[in-house]
């Protein structure tokens, strides 16, 4: 691909720590190559910024390479920015045009509270996690991994909830903070498998409880989630998470 | 100077050892567990492991990261597969190939008793991943799938997709979580490890920044493991996450764990190529790409710049398949690499940098179709359009070598334990399983079987034996390691408020050091101006280097710093131990010592050892203790994939 420079103009969320208001600073950055990552983009503003003796912005990110969905960007007001599918440390310059306008903002939800600039606090994803989103099995010797079989179709759905990377970026697009696609998606995978049938019930209740209890809104179907999720996770994890709620809820030890 | 302790491999035919060993092991009691403490740094597959085996066990255990979740662990990026010995597929495997397959692999630079058990327990991993729900891939009749995975002929490596360390992060994870459920674990998140405290000469606590905060924070335990993974990011450019780093290992090894062959790094033969000076770090596609993908450079130099649908059969070099008829394009990743590297300093690398050769699947694709080749390699092959802007299911994927994985670690006995004792090394952090080169789909199995197995057994030994007397954090010994850790960083910034030069630019200064002289290929005279550069670069780093903020706050680039200040240290020992290492082996490769056909060649008279490093301080050069390597049970031969 051939290579071309942007000149473009960053409005950037501020913010100093959780307990300060923060705000939108302007900076303008020259000679962007198309072929850099849009992180790769913000390391430049920040040695620009460093060089100026002003503070660089602060954002997470690690493997750059969109697995462990450390980066939490919202890109002109979309989570992991316009590219369907990708999260922002995949996104690449070359999606953008010269002299346009960038809005950077961290994800937006009460239970993601800013840390810094565009920091935020996931943990309460892990807690949900710890609510049942597991096996309850022990290292030691297991049967056979053949011992149990299971359908190809049902292994590759199963696998398709599993791709889930724990970004928020459902969060951050559901105009209620929903984390229903993440919470379900967890569900779903398990539900599938033969191996998560012991505390199916149980999960879904604890895990759904435990959502509610962060501050995450409801889910009302309007389906930005799946359209922001970089993992392209389906809406129909939503819709199994209910029914799995719903059957757990009437009858809680039944079948 | 202390000498090397004893090994631990215990007696007897080789299939007998891990048994023997676990049967010698002595036992604490269930009520007394619960009276334990241990100290686990790092989440990935061997730290998360070990944090949740030992919370299953009853153990109080305090796990520790440097990321906001213990899921983002940089094993989550592991894409082709973990090999296991359970010859499903009926084609000739048993635990005997792959250990065999494993040491020959290493180069014969391992220890045959650990690649032994670590075969031995590949079994029992996919197990127990099945049975946390892994979602491996699976075949029409619901059992297991497998494939072949480079440099092996049989088929045993399991997979998910291209994301198995994804899926077996997670599966690890959510075994974690369930032991953070019950209150057995207790998760510090957003930590980095700044010191290991030692009392007594044994290992009983860290002292930690809280990344958020700044703070500085002490932790008392019984024993210590560190899970802390590699440190490719030495070379700034490398598959490794951005904030993978050497700093806990290192600050370790400071404190008397033996550093042992650090120079044995891997490079990986298919990632993506470096785009220009901004690039932040490499993007590896799955070596699994080579089962199916050919690959190959224009015969003539004149022919790099065209497209490669002009160029005819007999214009193309399918260098692989024509050098190594019998193992062609799955060659170990060593090979594989310096092939590329040859056929680029020829001058018929490819693309704009003309550092890259083709990996083709357009034969693949006219073979299996498109929709084969998509289920397979679907997520990679939109990885490489994202980044690079090209569909590989019309054009081929143009690659290039880069650092992956470090084989090199902390020195460990065969029980994981380090030279210090109580502290205890696991996963990538140490040395001991891949020799001087790992082969595909062997790390996750050896972060797996560390973390489940090894480190849940040797521990409770550990502490059975040495009846560690209760002790609390108020204990001056880490008064004072937490009063050197605030002067280091008081230094530092002192430094950074009136400096000029960012810490990136020295970080990617080292690494074009470190992979011009100390990367694919070595020599004598490189070496020697590493060892004089880089005291000169991080002379230049203590006195220039720019930090902008406190302390006492969330601050990336006083982080980075420190990291980058420890790379420094790590990087001058690894140029060290690769001049003093005269031969080439494995991933080490001296241009000095090669056959006539530019294969690597050992010297296995000379250096038939593990090369463990003791630090002297500051001033002073690092000792170099030697443990000799025996082979009872392989016959050393110079490796052939002809």
């Amino acid at each position: 691909m051939s290579e071309g420079q942007l000149n473009l103009n960053l409005r950037v969320w501020r913010q100093k720590d959780a307990k300060s208001p923060g705000q939108i600073e302007s900076y303008a950055i020259k000679g962007v190559s198309t072929e850099m990552s849009f992180l790769e983009m913000l390391d430049v503003l920040n040695e620009q910024l460093l060089k100026e003796g002003k503070s660089p912005v602060e954002f997470d990110s690690d493997c750059r390479e969109g697995i462990c969905g450390t980066c939490s960007l919202s890109i002109n007001g979309c989570a992991h920015g316009p590219e369907r599918g990708t999260t922002a440390c995949q996104l690449h310059m070359r999606h953008f045009k010269d002299g346009e306008t960038i809005f950077i903002e961290p994800w937006r939800a009460s239970a993601f509270p800013v840390v810094k600039d565009l920091v935020v606090d996931r943990s309460a994803f892990d807690r949900i996690i710890a609510a049942g989103g597991y096996v309850s099995t022990k290292s030691g010797p297991h049967a056979d991994a053949n011992a149990i079989l299971i359908p190809k179709p049902q292994a590759d759905a199963a696998f398709d909830s599993a791709a889930c990377i724990g970004c928020g970026a459902c969060v951050a697009a559901c105009p209620n903070a929903s984390a229903s696609l993440f919470v379900s998606a967890k569900i779903q995978h398990l539900a599938l498998l033969p191996q998560g049938q012991t505390e199916r019930k149980r999960r879904a209740l604890r895990m759904i409880e435990q959502m509610d209890l962060e501050g995450f809104g409801n889910c009302s179907n309007l389906g930005e989630c799946e359209a922001a999720c970089p993992k392209e996770i389906s809406l129909e994890n939503i819709a199994t998470m209910k029914r799995e709620y719903v059957k757990a809820a009437v009858h809680p030890s039944g079948r | 100077m202390a000498p090397l302790p004893s090994s631990k491999i215990p007696e007897g035919p080789i299939q007998g050892k891990w048994q023997k060993a676990k049967f010698d092991m002595k036992l604490i009691n269930p009520a007394n567990k619960r009276k334990h403490t241990v100290i686990v740094v790092g989440t990935g597959l061997a730290g998360a492991a070990a944090a949740a085996s030992l919370g299953e066990l009853g153990y109080n255990v305090l796990n520790f990261c440097i990321q906001d979740s213990p899921r983002r662990a940089h094993s989550i990026a592991a894409q082709g597969g973990i090999n296991a010995a359970k010859n499903y597929p009926n084609d000739g495997d048993s635990v005997w190939r792959l250990f065999y397959d494993t040491v020959k692999g290493g180069d014969y630079r391992s220890r045959e008793a650990n690649v032994y058990r670590l075969a031995e327990l590949s079994v029992n991993i996919i197990d127990q991943c099945v049975a946390q729900g892994v979602p491996f891939a699976r075949e029409y009749n619901g059992e297991l799938a497998n494939r072949s995975f480079g440099g092996a002929q049989v088929s045993r490596t399991f997979y998910a997709r291209g994301q198995t360390g994804q899926q077996l992060l997670l599966g690890a994870y959510s075994a974690l979580m369930r032991q953070v459920d019950t209150g057995k674990v207790k998760l510090f998140p957003r930590r980095e490890m700044m010191d290991l405290v030692l009392v007594d000469g044994k290992a009983r606590g860290i002292i930690c920044r809280n990344l958020v905060t700044g703070q500085l924070e002490k932790y008392a335990a019984d024993a210590v493991v560190l899970a802390t993974g590699g440190y490719g990011r030495v070379f700034f450019l490398s598959t490794n996450a951005f904030n993978s780093n050497c700093t806990a290992a290192w600050r370790a090894h400071k404190r008397g764990a033996y550093f042992a062959n650090p120079c044995f790094t891997q490079i990986h033969p298919t990632c993506i190529p470096v785009a220009g000076d901004h690039q932040s770090k490499l993007t590896l596609m799955s070596e699994s790409l080579r089962n199916d993908g050919r690959v190959w450079a224009p015969k003539n130099a004149a022919d790099c710049a065209k497209r490669t649908d002009q160029l005819s059969e007999d214009q193309r070099d399918y260098f692989l398949e024509r050098r190594y008829p019998s193992f062609g394009n799955l060659v170990p990743r060593d090979v594989a690499s310096r092939n590329a590297k040859n056929i680029c300093d020829e001058g018929r690398g490819v693309g704009t940098t003309k550092r890259a050769v083709y990996l083709d699947f357009r034969d693949a694709i006219k073979r299996d179709g498109e929709n084969t080749i998509r289920e397979k390699y679907g997520n990679l092959f939109d990885m490489y359009q994202k980044i690079t802007g090209e569909n590989p299911y019309q054009v081929p994927m143009r690659m290039y070598p880069a650092v992956h994985y470090t084989m090199g670690g902390l020195w460990v006995d065969y029980n994981l334990e380090s030279t210090i004792p109580g502290l205890f090394v696991a996963g990538e952090a140490n040395f001991s399983d891949h020799g001087a080169n790992r082969l595909g789909a062997s790390a996750l199995m050896q972060g797996l079987a560390d973390g489940y197995f090894v480190i849940p057994s040797t521990i409770g030994d550990y502490l059975a034996r040495s009846h560690p007397e209760k002790i609390s954090e108020s204990k001056s010994e880490f008064a004072e390691a937490e009063s050197q850790v605030r002067g280091q960083i008081k230094d530092l910034l002192n430094i950074g408020h009136k400096g000029k030069k960012t810490v990136l630019e020295f970080y990617r200064e080292l690494g074009l050091q470190m992979w011009n002289e100390v990367g694919m290929s070595r020599t004598d005279a490189g070496l020697k101006k590493t060892l004089q550069r880089i005291p000169e670069m991080r002379e230049e780093f203590y006195k220039s280097v720019l930090i902008p903020g406190t302390g006492e706050e969330l601050n990336k680039n006083l982080e980075l710093a420190m990291r980058v200040g420890d790379f420094f240290d790590l990087g001058e020992l690894m140029a060290r131990d690769a001049l003093n290492r005269t031969e080439s082996c494995g991933g080490h490769f001296r241009e000095e010592s090669q056959t006539p056909d530019g294969e690597a060649l050992r010297k296995d008279q000379e250096f038939s050892y593990v090369a463990a490093w003791e630090y002297q301080g500051k001033q002073s050069e690092p000792t170099l203790h030697k443990e000799e390597l025996k082979f009872e049970n392989v016959h050393l031969t110079q490796r052939s994939y002809k």
